[in-house]
């Protein structure tokens, strides 16, 4: 069987009429997994016999004609969320040894749908970084060409789709976290509404933007897990009362819709990046849909605003790091968490805090209603995802805001806490993936997949895969 | 550890061309970080690169905007008080490297005075 050609949808399918068990979809992967990690280096921790297990239970339900949404398919979690029994390391060695005594929500709901676990992938320590080269455990190699970063923080997570290692994966994204390693990659990623996905569980970077949510291989993939996802979680208050809604169903529309396009957010970025973009545009135009130029807050500002914010939220978040109830003391973090720890803890302080984190702050304000006078007239605003595509291994060196320039035009949708999702569309000369990103409203998910969905019907781009 | 921050005052020193310096050993010992003395250059020539690049921020006129903390607009979420299962104490203390009688060990922080 061809594994590459599989999605979420078509697995189900096979595993329903029993064209295939889940026990030997989950042995391919594995399979594919130990061929594969010499030289891709995308799992921190591969769960062989959970998996196994996972999938025999999912086999003993699925003859019972059992059904839920996920039942018996393989998945990869990043190494930020606990799993219960599991070790859980968010590629610090400060977290080395700690097994997570509970399951974080995300992870909970996904067990409960049926998935099989095959393990946990690789990410920048602490998910600080748009590279993965700041993992303890080594970079992640990108499965279009191993010489090049497969972007970050949840680079093993966008690598492991992208080569087949698994059927789907679950990042988090605090800004650009998914949509990045996504493009670079050439996967779908979706980072929902912040408040739409609970975060109890998730090793906490930025409280105030952490979002988790899905790489896959296809627009309905996404939204399939989305529906596992989303919803009001008691334990994380942050989450949002409103209803979640059939994504899988309303992708389906096919609703025309008028397209924002600003210029900034062409501004500096590659011409290869602006042509592939203008004519997946062209194709939605052909679809029917209306290109409108708005004005958005220039997208530079929010690189500043981002890097306080996180800055000083990781500071107070890695505080409890202190290697008595678990882990490692807090001489195991690396350079990356020790800049950024500085960095908020300076912001934070006494004399700093008014010209620092207030100020940014108030710009964050203006910048969230930059947005929602935006989403007065359009329906979605299009750009590229990244200014580049992936760099080469090493890029990261010396460069204290190598994240916050690649993530330059995912930070402000980031800072206000609004959805988008990556779509490929298409490859550089040198072969690497260019990637598309529709953001949309808070809470407007399902516009931004329909959108998403009515690109990838008329593109072939998925159906290509690296040669490894 | 050895305090050896404490003459030092605020962590930014404003020179006559305004060229910003931060206190790096200050910040280490609020942030509980210990860092190798070989690291804090380059760890005091990075942040002070980033303030500069963030310093951009007051080209802003923010004179009349509100601050936001979160973008949900919820406030006040409550629940109600019903004791759930939660980790068992085993479960809570498995991945502590000191426990004494069912109890996390801490180090010392305060000392008993000397005569």
């Amino acid at each position: 069987m061809n594994l590459h050609d599989l999605t979420i949808t078509k697995a189900k399918d096979m595993l329903i009429k029993r064209e295939i068990s889940s026990s030997e979809l989950t042995k391919m992967y594995l399979e594919k997994i130990a061929v594969l990690e010499p030289k891709l280096n995308a799992f921190v921790s591969v769960t062989k016999e959970k998996a196994m297990m996972d999938a025999a239970g999912a086999d003993k339900k699925l003859v019972t004609g059992e059904d839920t949404p996920l039942l018996g398919i393989p998945f990869s979690i990043k190494d930020n969320f606990n799993t219960k029994g599991i070790r859980t390391t968010a590629s610090s060695k400060v977290l080395d040894t700690y097994l997570a005594p509970y399951n974080a929500t995300v992870v909970q709901k996904l067990e409960r749908a049926g998935i099989v676990l095959l393990g946990k992938t690789n990410m920048d320590a602490w998910a600080h970084g748009s590279s993965t080269e700041t993992s303890d455990y080594g970079v992640t190699h990108n499965p279009w060409d191993l010489n090049s970063l497969p972007g970050g923080s949840s680079g093993g997570a966008a690598a492991s789709v992208a080569a087949d290692e698994t059927l789907a994966a679950i990042g988090s994204e605090t800004a650009g976290s998914i949509r990045l390693p996504a493009a670079w990659c050439g996967v779908v990623g979706l980072k929902p509404t912040y408040g739409r996905v609970s975060r109890y569980g998730v090793i906490a970077m930025a409280s105030s933007t952490d979002s988790p949510g899905p790489l896959t291989k296809t627009v309905e993939d996404a939204a399939l897990i989305l529906e596992v996802l989303a919803g009001k979680d008691s334990k994380d208050a942050t989450t949002s009362p409103l209803k979640p809604k059939h994504y899988t169903q309303l992708m389906k529309e096919g609703r025309k819709m008028t397209i924002g396009i600003s210029e900034d957010y062409f501004k500096g970025v590659d011409s290869e990046i602006t042509e592939r973009v203008t004519e997946a545009l062209d194709v939605l135009k052909a679809k029917g849909h209306t290109i409108k130029n708005i004005q958005l807050f220039d997208p530079q500002y929010a690189i500043d605003v981002y890097t306080i914010l996180q800055r000083s939220e990781v500071s107070s978040n890695l505080a409890r790091m202190d290697g008595i109830r678990f882990g490692n003391d807090r001489s195991y973090f690396a350079q990356e968490a020790h800049r950024r720890i500085m960095l908020g803890t300076f912001a934070l302080s006494s004399g700093y805090y008014d010209a620092y984190y207030k100020k940014t702050q108030k710009v964050r304000t203006l910048i969230i209603e930059d947005f929602k006078k935006a989403f007065e007239s359009v329906d979605v605003i299009i750009g590229p995802t990244t200014p580049v595509t992936a760099l080469p291994i090493g890029a990261t060196k010396d460069n204290p805001m190598f994240g916050e320039l690649m993530d330059v035009l995912v930070e402000p949708s980031s800072i206000a806490g609004l959805p988008g999702i990556n779509i490929p569309v298409g490859f550089s000369a040198k072969g690497l993936p260019i990637g598309m990103q529709i953001m949309g409203p808070q809470f407007a998910e399902d516009v931004i997949l329909d959108l998403a969905y009515q690109y990838e019907q008329e593109t072939n781009f998925r159906k290509l895969k690296p040669n490894l | 550890m050895k305090d050896d921050t404490s003459h030092m005052g605020g962590f930014l020193i404003y020179n006559m061309n305004m060229n910003k310096k931060i206190d790096v050993k200050k910040v280490a010992k609020l942030a509980e970080l210990p860092i190798k003395e070989e690291n804090l250059e380059r760890l005091e020539r990075e942040l002070e690169q980033t303030v500069e690049h963030v310093d951009r921020l007051n080209n802003i006129d923010t004179s009349d905007v509100g601050e936001t903390n979160t973008v949900t607009n919820l406030s006040n979420i409550t629940r109600d008080d019903i004791i759930e299962p939660s980790l068992t104490q085993e479960e809570a203390l498995q991945n502590a490297k000191h426990t004494h009688k069912g109890f996390f060990v801490v180090p010392v922080i305060l000392k008993e005075a000397v005569e």
